[in-house]
C-alpha cells in the first residue's frame, strides 16, 4: 500500500497535454500560461494556471490580488503530502508583506497574561519542538459545486492541502507568558493589513482550553521547509481538525482575552446556520448562525475525473485521497454503480488522525456511463452524506462526490 | 544470541538515526522579499464599467468578479452593500445600485 506513493503519470500526462493543447489556441500574450476547466455548473469554468507567485509552482489562479491559487487534484495524485510549492493559497486583504527579516521579527504574547512577552525567531526555535501531519482545508472549498451558486471563490475541491507541520505547541508559549484566571478566549493575528482605513483586521480566536490542548501549534516549517510567505512565514498558527479560517498566517500577535472575541472576523464572517450540516433551504432566512469550527469527512478520487474514457471490464486502478475531518479515517468505500453497491477500498500508510488517508482499489468498469463515487467513514462514526448541504456562504461542503466516466 | 544482538544494534542505529533527524531539524530560517503581481485583467466596456473599475479594484483584482456565476441583482446588491459596510468600500450609496446593475449583466455574458 505504501506504493500509493508512486503513482503512474498516464492520467496526469494526458490531462497536461490537454492543457497544452488548449493553450496554443490562446492569444500570445498568454505566454508560458497554460488553462484548466473546471466543472463548476454554468461557469465561468475557465481558469489560468499560473507560475507567476513567489516560492510557488503550478496552481489554478482563482484571484490575483489578494492571492487565490488554487491546488490542481492531480498534484494530491501524486503524494499524501502536499508539496509547499502547490500548496493552495488564501489571502484576505492585499496588504500582505512583502519582506519579512527573520532578525528583527518579533511575535507578540500579550493581554490577559502575567508576563507580556516578544519573541524572537530564534527563540521560538529554541522552544520544545513539536511535528504533527494536518489537513489544512479553507471553509469554502469546493463552493464551485453549490448549487443554487453562491458568491465568494469560486474554489473546486484543491482548497486544501495537507502536510507534516513542526513548530511549537500553542501551549508552551501561553505557558512561559503564564495565562491568568478568568482569560477566555486567545486572539491571533498576523502581518496583513487591509489597504482601507477602518477595514477590519483580520483576527481569529480560540477557546483558552483549545489554544491550550497541546495540539495547536505554530508553525515554522512545513514538510521539513521553511513556509513560503505566501502560507504564512514565518510562523502559522495550525489548529488541527478545524478549517483553515483560524489558522492565522505571519503569525505576530498572540492577545489573551477576558471576554468572548466579537471581532467582524468571529462574529460576522466565516459562520454557519446551526443545522445539521450546516444545512438550510436556499432563500431561507432567521436562522440561528455560529461560527464555523470543526472540518467533517470527505474523500476524493484523484487519478480519474469525469469524462475520462476507461475499458469496460479491464481491472482500473481507482484511488485517492480521505481525511476524517477532526478524526481518524475509519474506512473508504467506493462505488462505480452510482451508489448501489460498495467495495471497501485499502487504506493507505497511517500519518496521524489530521492527516490526508490514501486508498485504493482496482475495479472492473460496467460499459456505459458509471457514476464513481467515494465515500469516507471517520474514525469518530461519522460518514459523508449522500445529498449536498447548501448555505450562502457555501462553507462546509462533504457530499459524496460523484464522477462519471465512459466505458467501452 | 547473534540475532538478538543484531536487533539490538538495529534499534540502537535506528534510535541514534532519529535522534540525529531531530538535531537536524532544527531549521534556521530565511529572510524572504516577495514581489506579488498586481493583476491585469479588466471589466469588459458597457454602463457601470467604469464605476466599478473605480470602485472595485482597490481592494481586489478583477478576476474575483470575473470568475463569479451569473447571480442575481439581490445577490449582487448584497455583496456590493458587504463590500461598502463590512469591508468599508469608499463606495458611494448611490453607485451600489448601478454597480450592481452592471455586475448582473457581466454574469450574463456568454461564458
Amino acid at each position: 500500500v505504501d506504493d500509493l506513493s508512486h503513482v503512474p503519470s498516464l492520467s496526469t500526462r494526458r490531462r497536461f497535454l490537454g492543457t497544452a493543447g488548449a493553450a496554443t489556441l490562446a492569444p500570445l500574450t498568454a505566454l508560458a500560461d497554460t488553462t484548466i476547466k473546471l466543472p463548476l455548473p454554468g461557469g465561468p469554468d475557465e481558469r489560468t494556471i499560473t507560475t507567476a507567485f513567489p516560492q510557488k509552482g503550478a496552481l489554478i489562479l482563482q484571484r490575483t490580488r489578494p492571492p487565490l491559487l488554487e491546488t490542481p487534484m492531480e498534484v494530491f495524485d501524486k503524494s499524501v503530502f502536499t508539496p509547499n510549492d502547490q500548496f493552495y493559497v488564501r489571502w484576505h486583504w492585499s496588504g500582505i508583506p512583502s519582506e519579512i527579516d527573520v532578525a528583527s521579527f518579533r511575535l507578540t504574547v500579550r493581554g490577559q497574561v502575567n508576563r507580556t512577552l516578544s519573541l524572537s525567531l530564534d527563540e521560538v526555535l529554541a522552544l520544545p519542538q513539536m511535528e504533527l501531519a494536518a489537513v489544512n482545508q479553507c471553509s469554502g472549498n469546493s463552493r464551485g459545486y453549490f448549487q443554487p451558486r453562491v458568491p465568494g471563490a469560486q474554489w473546486s475541491h484543491g482548497a486544501m492541502g495537507n502536510a507534516r507541520w513542526t513548530g511549537v505547541s500553542l501551549k508552551t508559549v501561553l505557558d512561559r507568558a503564564g495565562v491568568k484566571a478568568g482569560a477566555v478566549q486567545v486572539r491571533f493575528s498576523g502581518m496583513d493589513d487591509a489597504v482601507l482605513p477602518d477595514a477590519p483586521k483580520l483576527m481569529k480566536s480560540l477557546d483558552v482550553d483549545h489554544a491550550r490542548n497541546g495540539e495547536v501549534m505554530l508553525a515554522y516549517a512545513m514538510n521539513g521547509e521553511q513556509l513560503p510567505l505566501l502560507n504564512g512565514f514565518p510562523l502559522r498558527l495550525i489548529v488541527p481538525g478545524w478549517y483553515s479560517t483560524y489558522w492565522v498566517k505571519t503569525l505576530n500577535d498572540i492577545e489573551v482575552l477576558d471576554q468572548p472575541d466579537t471581532n467582524f472576523w468571529m462574529k460576522t464572517a466565516y459562520t454557519i446556520p446551526d443545522t445539521p450540516h450546516a444545512n438550510v433551504q436556499p432563500g431561507e432566512t432567521g436562522f440561528k448562525s455560529v461560527p464555523i469550527t470543526r472540518m467533517v469527512p470527505r474523500s476524493l478520487i484523484t487519478n480519474i475525473k469525469a469524462g475520462d474514457k476507461l475499458q469496460a471490464g479491464a481491472p482500473t486502478p481507482v484511488r485517492g485521497i480521505a481525511f476524517g475531518g477532526d478524526s481518524g479515517v475509519a474506512r473508504v468505500d467506493f462505488s462505480s454503480d452510482g451508489g448501489k453497491t460498495w467495495q471497501q477500498a485499502q487504506l493507505g500508510r497511517d500519518e496521524g488522525k489530521y492527516s490526508f488517508r490514501q486508498w485504493q482499489l482496482s475495479f472492473a468498469p460496467t460499459a456505459g456511463a458509471p457514476v464513481l463515487m467515494v465515500r469516507c467513514t471517520s474514525s469518530g462514526g461519522e460518514t459523508q452524506p449522500d445529498t449536498p448541504n447548501w448555505n450562502p456562504s457555501g462553507f462546509m461542503r462533504n457530499v459524496v462526490e460523484q464522477t462519471q466516466v465512459v466505458a467501452a | 544470541v547473534f540475532r538478538k544482538a543484531l536487533r539490538m544494534t538495529l534499534i540502537t542505529t535506528a534510535v541514534l538515526a532519529s535522534f540525529a533527524a531531530g538535531a537536524q531539524q532544527k531549521l534556521s530560517l530565511k529572510s524572504v522579499t516577495v514581489d506579488l503581481p498586481f493583476g491585469d485583467r479588466t471589466f469588459p466596456d458597457g454602463p457601470g464599467a467604469d464605476l466599478a473599475t473605480n470602485n472595485c479594484l482597490a481592494c481586489h483584482s478583477a478576476g474575483m468578479i470575473l470568475n463569479q456565476p451569473a447571480l442575481s441583482k439581490a445577490q449582487w446588491h448584497s455583496e456590493v452593500e458587504k463590500m461598502r459596510t463590512a469591508y468599508k468600500a469608499p463606495i458611494d450609496p448611490k453607485d451600489v445600485d448601478p454597480i450592481a446593475d452592471y455586475l448582473v449583466k457581466l454574469g450574463q455574458r456568454s461564458k
